[in-house]
């Protein structure tokens, strides 16, 4: 049986780690998602489960924490917001170039530079596209509701240490913000030293005389041994790609248009289906669950009943240029969406449906 | 039965801790609540509001554009809000500061003077408190039982004595709540 409670969005992320058995926690406030770190220090999982909470003097000690304990095997994670998560971008890199499994969440607010603290999706191409340097990629989740906040913490973690790469939960003001109804999982134990030598032989648990050192790094100075190791790479990626494509499809059937939303967008479009399917638009949605790996395949699979596909995120037209590339332009796609903090409503979503595609 | 409400304020008068009494209540009804605030910098004096939706089905979207019900505490939310109501919905308001009154025809009015009745009482933190009570007189979308238990549920344990001093503001709204304009 699990405990019901009605939780921020990144109250649920805090206790979510707690009863995952999560090793670490390292971060630095910042709004829209300081709550997490609050949550995970009033709970004192340190006296409970062992885990660490621990307050780092930036974001760039935080993802810096986050690569050591990683590199034991340890369950550890990190959360801020957009500005703290740039700050963060070398470590990412470092973190997918030494193969590190970990989780970092992004409560996402208006940007550029210092921006505002209201929400936004306009970190899909950092998240997504890189952000840091080199041919590296973040498995991302992007939840919508605070249930998917909460069970996006330990299914993080286990995509994480199923790939060792680090895995980003994409949330945003709203998400974070919000307070719904959400299920919690009965406490997890952190794992034993036994166990992660046992399943992850590559963590840096301490030699012992019968094994070879293992080294976690991400520095190759010859280019033949780098090149075999990014081919290594890309195979992981790939496999991802073919075994992780998570999505949620809203009445899709009789779809005559597609909007494509993730996290809040798509709790708001299916409001603006109700609404357009009361006018008699036939309208339907595909929420991508991960942004990466992206749903192409279903997306193309969409594009051959359609007559269009709008994209809506709270940014200036970020994921609508996946959507093209995914249905190869065979169907008109068209982006909307507020940005720079602004929140879209569900009325102008439909208003956008209407200019946009079923007018044009 | 699903009920779309802003509650907009003044900072500093409770108006995201009304909501989450009220969400609360729903989940003690084992209703879907969605509780959203507008969260910015403003502080105390500055303006605050929360959606809170209350649903017997799975919950859409947590931002809205129109409501079943504005709560207005101030002139500021007033001039934001009115326009907001779905015709045939509900408005209700404290009097305290406003300057220019509702003028809607195609909704109905309530108005719940809650300052000066906490005033009265000599409880002004029990302001928003009494002008639940006159909501839930009007629209009573969750029965009190499951308001006490609401209210158990998000006030922290030191701070339950306060409840009866709570119920007894909630019961007073009902009391002093008046129709201003109906729907014909």
């Amino acid at each position: 049986m699990r405990e019901l409670k009605l939780m921020k969005g990144n109250e649920a992320i805090a206790e979510a780690a707690i009863r995952a058995g999560v090793d670490g926690y390292f971060g630095y406030p910042i709004t829209p998602q300081s709550e997490v770190m609050e949550t995970l220090m009033a709970e004192k999982p340190w006296e409970t489960t062992g885990m660490v909470v621990l307050q780092a003097e930036s974001e760039t000690a935080s993802i810096n924490m986050v690569y050591g304990g990683a590199g034991c095997g340890k369950r550890v994670m990190t959360s801020s917001s957009s500005p703290g998560v740039s700050l963060m971008q070398e470590g990412l890199t470092y973190l997918a170039g030494a193969e590190l499994p970990c989780v970092v969440v992004n409560v996402v607010r208006g940007g550029p530079g210092l921006g505002t603290i209201q929400p936004a999706q306009s970190d899909y191409f950092q998240t997504v596209k890189g952000g840091g340097h080199g041919d590296y990629k973040l498995i991302t989740l992007a939840p919508a509701s605070v249930q998917e906040m909460a069970d996006f913490v330990e299914l993080s973690f286990d995509l994480a240490f199923k790939y060792r790469n680090p895995v980003m939960i994409l949330s945003d003001g709203v998400i974070g913000q919000m307070m719904e109804k959400v299920e919690l999982n009965e406490q997890k134990p952190r794992w034993t030293e036994d166990y992660i030598n046992e399943n992850y032989p590559w963590a840096t648990t301490g030699k012992k005389a019968n094994r070879a050192k293992n080294i976690i790094t991400s520095v190759q100075l010859e280019a033949s041994v780098q090149e075999e190791f990014n081919h290594k790479l890309q195979a992981k990626y790939r496999s991802v790609e073919e075994n992780e494509v998570r999505f949620e499809e809203v009445m899709c059937d009789d779809a005559e248009y597609l909007i494509v939303a993730y996290g809040s967008s798509a709790r708001i479009c299916q409001k603006s289906i109700e609404i357009a399917r009361a006018k008699g638009i036939k309208v339907g949605m595909l929420r991508p669950i991960t942004l990466y790996p992206f749903p192409t395949e279903q997306l193309m699979k969409r594009a051959k009943q359609v007559k269009g596909m709008l994209s809506v995120e709270m940014s200036a037209g970020q994921m609508v240029e996946d959507v093209k590339l995914a249905v190869e332009c065979s169907v008109p796609v068209e982006h909307f969406g507020r940005f720079g903090g602004s929140v879209h409503s569900p009325g102008e979503v439909v208003e956008a449906l209407e200019q946009k595609l079923i007018g044009g | 039965m699903k009920e779309e409400i802003i509650i907009a304020g003044f900072g500093g008068q409770g108006v995201l801790s009304m909501g989450k009494i009220l969400a609360y209540s729903g989940v003690m009804q084992d209703m879907e609540v969605s509780w959203m605030p507008a969260y910015g910098p403003e502080m105390r004096g500055g303006t605050a509001n929360v959606t809170v939706i209350l649903s017997d089905e799975r919950i859409s979207s947590p931002i809205l554009h129109e409501y079943d019900t504005a709560i207005i505490l101030n002139q500021q939310s007033m001039d934001k809000f009115e326009k907001d109501v779905k015709p045939g919905g509900t408005l209700i308001y404290d009097g305290n500061g406003i300057t220019r009154h509702p003028e809607r025809t195609d909704i109905n009015i309530y108005r719940v003077d809650a300052t000066a009745e906490a005033a009265r009482m000599h409880a002004v933190k029990t302001f928003n408190m009494i002008v639940l009570g006159g909501y839930l007189q009007v629209k009573p979308v969750v029965e009190m039982e499951n308001v006490v238990a609401g209210l158990k549920k998000s006030l922290p344990e030191r701070h339950h004595h306060l409840i009866p001093m709570n119920e007894k503001a909630i019961t007073r709204g009902g009391e002093v709540i008046k129709e201003v304009s109906m729907v014909k």
